[in-house]
């Protein structure tokens, strides 16, 4: 069951070399105030398993990762990720790329105690050269065929974030994809859950199959409206989804390392309130 | 009616779709997606398509406009499970193609440290093994049609042959539509034909925007001029707002 904690306490948990599973799809539904957390801690040499977007993008910024384990990583509204982008350039990050669907496998897998489950997709690509660890796995049925055994996504800590959870950590979404986070869930240690609004147990309401993440699977859950911004959740920024703006202009700072300078000192060197005040100011000059 | 060269592209991508049944019609970039609905609304009325996101909707909606009613729900997971159990073609983007139909959309220059890196792999290696694949290039030039592309991420008619016929028998590649022509692999070795070229565009033009050899078999024809009605539903219907000229200019 989840304990009701702090940015601060989950984040103080984590350490360096960790592997690290970071739910969400692309800028959509990202935990980005556990995000904002790891940038400004002293944690290093993080494996950040993720379909990656913003989160991926700042924590190569900040130098904290060592490996991207990734189908892709995308603002999704804009295609390309400018701070991957450039760790990738400079050679700073590792990667290991796999395709959207096989990435699903390795977190069913992982989410399930497998070593791996087989698939299709991959065969023929380069995702096999580029990955020399991955092994293919002979059908033992009559059809002999060949497929791709994917390696279970095992991770030591899965963070997601959530639009409701209760004080026990279970969780709800209010959006129409729940994306892989249940499965990140599952395929964790520990999975810590941060959400825009807590509730009482009992209280979620709500139909239940938006109930996607359950307390058993979870460690400690936060409170922290606003802490998808500026990716794609329901819940925020007055329910129009994704701080486009916003997201403009974390872009076009971010191709630039003195705006960049000026952005990280502005949004990034307080806390989790300290930045939601920030992009509030920011809101109210551009009006 | 006189068409525009976007006008064009869209019934050319909307022809990719045409015979293909009660299955879903994915779509990357503007024309595509367009494409993908206005067959939907015209010949190919069986298809399926969605919002853009994770709905299906009821009806093929206007570009960029919310889902209305809707008659399914397609969310990531189930999108990719989809794609294994097949009934779905796919029409992606591509960085880079080559003359054997392999796509880049991952990086360019040496994967270890790229030149540029681009999406990642996305879900190229698994929709082109699994489902019917069309390319959708918006811009074609001899920097996107390359004689070997930096990194595989949709899998091209050699690469499918090395998998042997059991691996590779849902791989089935079927036309690229440019802004200047439509292709396909119709050779004996799986490699690019020239199918037609859009009216206002000569041979010659397609030939210089491509960095391989390209197979021309004889007199090309002009690709297909939209119908009265398919002008209609593009412009009144799905693309009031032209959207399509921000992807290929009028």
């Amino acid at each position: 069951m989840g304990v009701v904690t702090s940015i601060e306490d989950i984040v103080g948990s984590l350490e360096s070399g960790m592997t690290i599973g970071i739910g969400g799809w692309g800028s959509r539904r990202k935990p980005m105030a556990l995000v904002r957390a790891i940038y400004r801690s002293a944690l290093t040499d993080l494996t950040i398993v993720s379909y990656g977007g913003p989160d991926v993008g700042l924590l190569c910024a900040a130098g904290k990762v060592r490996r991207v384990v990734a189908p892709f990583v995308t603002l999704d509204s804009i295609a390309l990720e400018p701070h991957f982008r450039a760790a990738r350039q400079r050679g700073a990050v590792e990667f290991t790329e796999y395709d959207e669907g096989m990435f699903m496998f390795g977190l069913l897998a992982a989410a399930h105690r497998l070593p791996f489950l087989p698939t299709r997709a991959g065969l023929g690509s380069d995702v096999m050269r580029v990955n020399p660890g991955l092994r293919t796995v002979r059908s033992p049925y009559d059809d002999g065929e060949e497929l791709v055994a994917v390696p279970a996504l095992t991770m030591d800590v899965a963070l997601v974030h959530m639009d409701v959870a209760d004080t026990r950590g279970n969780g709800r979404y209010l959006g129409p994809d729940p994306y892989m986070d249940d499965l990140f869930a599952k395929a964790a240690g520990r999975c810590f859950v941060s959400c825009d609004r807590m509730v009482e147990p009992g209280e979620l309401g709500g139909p239940p199959q938006t109930l996607l993440v359950s307390r058993m699977h979870v460690t400690g859950v936060v409170e922290t409206p606003g802490g998808g911004h500026f990716t794609d959740c329901h819940s925020n920024h007055g329910g129009q989804g994704r701080d486009e703006m916003f997201q403009l202009h974390y872009a076009a700072s971010a191709a630039d390392p003195e705006a960049w300078a000026v952005f990280a000192d502005r949004f990034l060197s307080g806390d989790e309130a300290a930045y939601q005040e920030s992009v509030q100011q920011w809101r109210e000059e551009g009006r | 009616m006189s068409a525009t060269r976007a006008e064009i592209c869209v019934v050319a991508c909307a022809e990719a779709w045409r015979g293909d049944g009660e299955i879903l019609a994915a779509a990357m970039g503007t024309c595509s997606i367009l494409g993908a609905r206005l067959a939907r609304l015209t010949f190919e009325p069986g298809l399926l398509t969605t919002d853009g996101g994770a709905l299906l909707t009821a009806e093929a909606v206007p570009f960029g406009a919310p889902a209305g009613a809707v008659e399914g729900w397609l969310p990531f997971r189930e999108h990719l499970w989809l794609v294994q159990n097949g009934r779905r073609h796919v029409m992606m983007g591509a960085s880079q193609i080559d003359k054997r139909g392999n796509t880049n959309i991952s990086a360019i220059g040496d994967w270890p440290q790229p030149k540029s890196q681009l999406l990642g792999v996305r879900g190229a290696p698994g929709n082109t093994i699994c489902n019917p694949t069309s390319y959708w290039i918006p811009k074609q030039s001899t920097r996107v049609f390359v004689p070997k592309v930096d990194v595989v991420s949709g899998v091209g008619h050699d690469r499918a042959a090395e998998l042997g016929p059991r691996a590779a028998r849902f791989h089935d590649l079927r036309r690229v539509v440019t802004d200047l022509a439509v292709f396909d692999f119709g050779t004996p070795d799986g490699s690019m034909r020239l199918v037609s070229v859009h009216p206002g565009v000569e041979v010659e033009q397609v030939k210089a925007a491509t960095g391989f050899d390209l197979t021309v078999d004889g007199d090309v024809p002009q690709t297909r001029q939209p119908t009265d009605e398919e002008l209609r539903v593009i412009r009144e219907v799905l693309d009031p707002k032209g959207l399509r000229y921000r992807e290929v200019k009028a």
